[in-house]
C-alpha cells in the first residue's frame, strides 16, 4: 500500500460521508416517493455484482504466492463458497474455509 | 406515548440484536487483522469501523488499497457494495417517515444489513408499534452491534500486527467476502450476476487495478436484472 497518511483520511472520509449519505437518502431526504422499479432490480444486484468479482482472482492469483495458483487456498475458497450457501450463513463458510485453509497448509508443509 | 413504552421497545429491540454479536464480532475482528496486515495505523484502521461502520464495504475498500487502486476506484467500489443500503432507507420510509428528524439520522448512520433486516421484521410483527417506538426499537437493535464492532476491530488490529506471514492472513479478505456472497445466492439471476461479475473480472484482470472490476460490476449488475426479467416473465 503505498498512500499517503492524508490519502488515507481523505478515503476514509469521503467513504464515511459517501456511505452516511446512502443510508439517509430516502430516509431523510428523498421521502416516499418510489424509486423506478428498474433501479430498484438493479440496486438490489448490486452486492453479488461486486463481490465475487473481487474474490476470483484474490483465489486464482493470491499476492502471497506471487500470483500462483495455490490448490489450498483455492481449496478453501470454494469450500466457504459451497458451506456458506448451503447454510445461509456466512459465519460457517468462514469457519469452514479457515478450517480447510489451515489443515491445507499443514498438509502441505507450508505452515 | 410514554416513556416507559419507549424504553421498554428499546429493550427489547437490545435483546433481540443480541444474537447478531456473534456475527459482528468475528468479522470486525478480521476487519482489525486484515487492515493492520495490510499496513494502516491502529487510529486510521479505528476511523474505518467508527466512520463508515460497513463491514462488506470496509473489506472492499482495504482490498482495492492493498492492490493501489486510484483513491476514485476505492470510493466507487466500496460505495457500490453499500448502495442496497439506498434500499434499505427506503424500505424504512413507511415505517420511519413520520418518527423525529434525530432519529432517522441516527437509524441512517446504525443501518447496517443486521439492524435493518431484524427492524423489518419486529415492524411487520408489530404494526401498532408508533413511528417513535419504531425508532427505539431499530436503535435497540444497533446499540449493541455497533460498540462491538468498533471494539473488536481494535482488538483485531492489536493481534493482527503480531502474527507471522506464514498464517496466510492476507486470505482473509477473500474468504470474508466470499463468506459473503453464499447467502446472497438465492436465485438463478443472483448466480448469473456472481458468475458474470467473476468472468468479467478475470477476463480484464490487465486493466488497471479496480478498473476491471467496476466493468465487472456494471455488467453483473445488468445481467442479474436481465435474468430476473426473463424469468418474471417465463
Amino acid at each position: 500500500m503505498n498512500y499517503s497518511s492524508a490519502e488515507i483520511w481523505l478515503i476514509i472520509a469521503l467513504l464515511a460521508v459517501g456511505t452516511y449519505l446512502i443510508r439517509f437518502s430516502f430516509l431523510g431526504l428523498i421521502g416516499d416517493r418510489p424509486m423506478p422499479p428498474l433501479v430498484l432490480k438493479l440496486l438490489r444486484f448490486t452486492p453479488v455484482a461486486v463481490l465475487p468479482g473481487m474474490v476470483a482472482p484474490l483465489a486464482l492469483f493470491p499476492d502471497a504466492t506471487g500470483g500462483e495458483t495455490e490448490p489450498v487456498r483455492l481449496a478453501s475458497i470454494l469450500v466457504v463458497l459451497a458451506v456458506s450457501w448451503w447454510r445461509k450463513n456466512a459465519l460457517w463458510g468462514i469457519l469452514a474455509g479457515i478450517a480447510v485453509l489451515y489443515a491445507g497448509l499443514i498438509a502441505t508443509g507450508q505452515l | 406515548m410514554t416513556a416507559s413504552t419507549a424504553k421498554s421497545v428499546y429493550r427489547k429491540g437490545v435483546r433481540d440484536g443480541a444474537p447478531f454479536l456473534l456475527m459482528a464480532l468475528p468479522f470486525a475482528t478480521f476487519f482489525g487483522v486484515a487492515a493492520s496486515e495490510a499496513g494502516l495505523q491502529l487510529a486510521q484502521i479505528i476511523g474505518f469501523s467508527l466512520l463508515v461502520i460497513a463491514g462488506a464495504a470496509q473489506f472492499a475498500a482495504l482490498q482495492m488499497m492493498i492492490d493501489n487502486a486510484a483513491i476514485a476506484l476505492v470510493l466507487l467500489a466500496a460505495l457500490a457494495v453499500n448502495l442496497r443500503m439506498a434500499m434499505y432507507s427506503a424500505a424504512l420510509v413507511p415505517h420511519l417517515g413520520a418518527a423525529p428528524f434525530w432519529q432517522r439520522a441516527l437509524v441512517a448512520y446504525i443501518n447496517f444489513d443486521q439492524s435493518y433486516m431484524q427492524s423489518m421484521i419486529e415492524y411487520e410483527e408489530r404494526p401498532e408499534l408508533t413511528p417513535t417506538q419504531k425508532g427505539w426499537y431499530f436503535m435497540g437493535v444497533a446499540s449493541l452491534i455497533a460498540p462491538t464492532w468498533v471494539i473488536a476491530t481494535i482488538a483485531g488490529a492489536l493481534v493482527g500486527q503480531s502474527i507471522p506471514p506464514e498464517y496466510a492472513l492476507d486470505f482473509v479478505v477473500p474468504i470474508m467476502f466470499m463468506a459473503m456472497v453464499g447467502p446472497m445466492l438465492k436465485s438463478l439471476a443472483h448466480v448469473a450476476a456472481a458468475f458474470t461479475s467473476c468472468a468479467v473480472a478475470l477476463a480484464l484482470l490487465g486493466l488497471p487495478s479496480g478498473m476491471g472490476l467496476i466493468i465487472a460490476a456494471f455488467c453483473a449488475m445488468a445481467v442479474g436484472a436481465a435474468v430476473e426479467t426473463w424469468m418474471e416473465r417465463a
